[in-house]
């Protein structure tokens, strides 16, 4: 109990200090939002009057702390570019985002959890060796040249997806996941990769314990001591590594979100970016910056529950 | 200096020479101009005149990867280099004597590693803008945190050692020992980071440039080639191939290098 407050204390003064660097960041820019927001309007005496009204004009502290309490209610500002609210701007994106990483994550552990435990039960034949060398080839394509791949072989190709055709969860919900399931497919090969990669090599490791010895002096068979000793104790560094995986799927997916044209969070980020558009990159990147210091976050409580050996350190 | 001499160290090391040599050859010659447009010879398949093919404007496919390829290489390498020394100085100096000042620059060290790479490097080129130097700058400054972190755990276990002691009481100044006594002790434990670091700066500028907020045309770097080539996905595939490759193999060479120096590839 007492890791789990001190953790969230962390988590809570990280979070703290995550929002307070993206929010002065994006004070450090030079020019401020009048001369964009007036255009041809602009006269000295309309930018103070803007600036009063945008409230640029108080001191930096009070305007961060109104933009803290104001993105933790949901009020996140206004956009520069569309005239609406930054709330509304990012309607329906996060989902989208959201589906994604999920999907690729689910993705990860359904291909890499039993090819795992598979090659490290056929350690040393040749599937094994096949399927090592592999392995270290994928963990070297960047998610988006296999999304490229994916959109020539199974769009283009075999006419299995249409390229940009994306469908919306409103318009049809199987659709959209159907259209999600090759961004997601690019993005998860390289992370379940990584993950077979450790399982195997940590189930490896744990074969050499006393333990194992002793489970088959008991008579127990490779499949049994595999399963009933060997695994539980195996697992753990990878449920660590799965579990911050999902942050990393989710930044990641920033870039894949371009190959395929899905309107998400990244690429409003970019398109956003590109428009200097700051109060929603600064919404965007606090948010993708908060879910993935909380999945690390989830990652330490869970790994702690799941060994209690591991305490404060 | 041990290194564990096994497959991945050959391999790695035999696909990483491949690598620099075509680089350092395409710094000086090419066959092709890289940027020659031949309108008469637009969108040929591969061939022997060609071996990768030509592009929509007749450019000789296989001499901008090889361009590429070196303008990835030189950006990467040049952003480990801004990581790596303001990492020596910021971990060496933390490390070294500890303190308050330790404790404040590593929380905030952690508050910056726990940004995603790729956000972060958004958000310094919202600040910065595009372009191939601010690239450099901002990739570079991702960095820091990371090797601050490998060379301050480093200096901090070195520092307790006997030699170090010893060359106090000889009478050596702690900046001497620094960097002449405990630097040449930590390169070890520093190159397989000094590797994987190079392999996250080649995936980041790939990234950022196919993105296009990174390296800008005229300018050639391997993620802008994709982004182009993106384009011409169903006429010219082998363009699309031929980049991605490249870059594969640049990871996958110094990913297994750094594997076989005992580091931990895929797992940073």
């Amino acid at each position: 109990m007492r890791y789990v407050l001190k953790k969230t204390g962390v988590l809570l003064v990280t979070l703290l200090l995550i929002s307070l660097l993206a929010f002065l960041a994006f004070q450090l820019i030079p020019g401020d939002p009048t001369t964009k927001l007036l255009g041809n309007d602009y006269t000295p005496e309309r930018a103070a009057a803007l600036r009063h009204e945008l409230g640029l004009d108080r001191n930096v502290l009070v305007r961060y702390w109104d933009w803290l309490t104001g993105f933790v209610t949901g009020d996140m500002g206004a956009s520069y570019n569309y005239g609406m609210s930054v709330a509304q701007v990012m309607q329906g994106k996060g989902a989208v985002t959201a589906a994604l990483s999920v999907m690729a994550w689910l993705l990860v552990i359904a291909i890499s959890i039993p090819l795992g435990i598979a090659l490290a039960r056929w350690q040393g034949r040749r599937i094994d060796r096949v399927f090592v060398a592999m392995n270290q080839v994928f963990m070297a394509i960047p998610p988006f040249f296999l999304g490229i791949l994916f959109t020539y072989v199974f769009g283009l190709v075999l006419k299995l997806f249409v390229p940009g055709g994306f469908v919306s969860p409103q318009e049809s919900f199987w659709g959209f996941l159907g259209y999600l399931v090759f961004p997601a497919l690019a993005i998860a090969i390289p992370k379940a990769a990584m993950v077979t990669k450790l399982l195997r090599s940590s189930i490896l490791n744990q074969m050499d314990e006393d333990y194992v010895r002793t489970a088959y002096s008991r008579g127990n068979s490779r499949w049994g001591v595999l399963h009933g000793h060997v695994l539980r104790n195996a697992i753990l560094p990878v449920v660590t590594f799965v579990a911050m995986t999902l942050a990393d799927i989710v930044a990641g997916s920033i870039i894949v979100e371009q190959v395929f044209a899905l309107p998400g969070l990244g690429r409003l980020l970019l398109s956003s970016i590109g428009n200097r558009d700051y109060p929603v990159v600064q919404c965007i990147v606090v948010i993708i910056a908060f879910v993935v210091v909380f999945m690390n976050y989830l990652a330490d409580v869970v790994t702690q529950y799941i060994d209690p050996r591991i305490r404060l350190g | 200096m041990k290194i564990r001499h096994n497959k991945n160290f050959t391999f790695g090391a035999a696909i990483t020479a491949v690598m620099l040599v075509i680089i350092l050859v395409g710094m000086v010659w090419t066959p092709y101009d890289p940027n020659a447009m031949n309108g008469r010879a637009k969108m040929l398949s591969p061939c022997l005149a060609h071996p990768l093919g030509t592009d929509n404007f007749g450019r000789d496919i296989f001499s901008r990867v090889v361009e590429g390829a070196g303008a990835t290489f030189v950006i990467a390498a040049a952003t480990v280099a801004i990581g790596l020394v303001a990492g020596l100085v910021i971990g060496g100096l933390t490390g070294y004597y500890g303190g308050w000042l330790d404790e404040v620059v590593m929380r905030l060290n952690d508050a910056i590693a726990a940004f995603p790479s790729i956000l972060l490097a958004l958000v310094l080129i919202a600040l910065f803008g595009s372009g191939k130097y601010n690239i450099i700058l901002a990739l570079g400054l991702l960095f820091v945190p990371s090797f601050a972190r490998v060379v301050r755990a480093e200096v901090a276990r070195q520092r307790s050692q006997d030699y170090v002691a010893l060359a106090k009481l000889m009478g050596a100044g702690d900046m001497r020992i620094l960097f002449l006594h405990i630097l040449p002790n930590i390169v070890p434990v520093l190159l397989p980071s000094v590797a994987i670091g190079f392999n996250n700066a080649v995936l980041a500028e790939a990234s950022m440039s196919y993105l296009g907020v990174g390296v800008q045309p005229p300018d050639a770097s391997l993620g802008r080639m994709l982004n182009e080539a993106q384009g011409y996905l169903l006429t010219a595939p082998w363009y699309v191939l031929s980049t991605g490759t490249a870059i594969i193999l640049l990871v996958l060479g110094f990913g297994l290098l750094s594997e076989g120096m005992g580091g931990e590839y895929g797992a940073a």
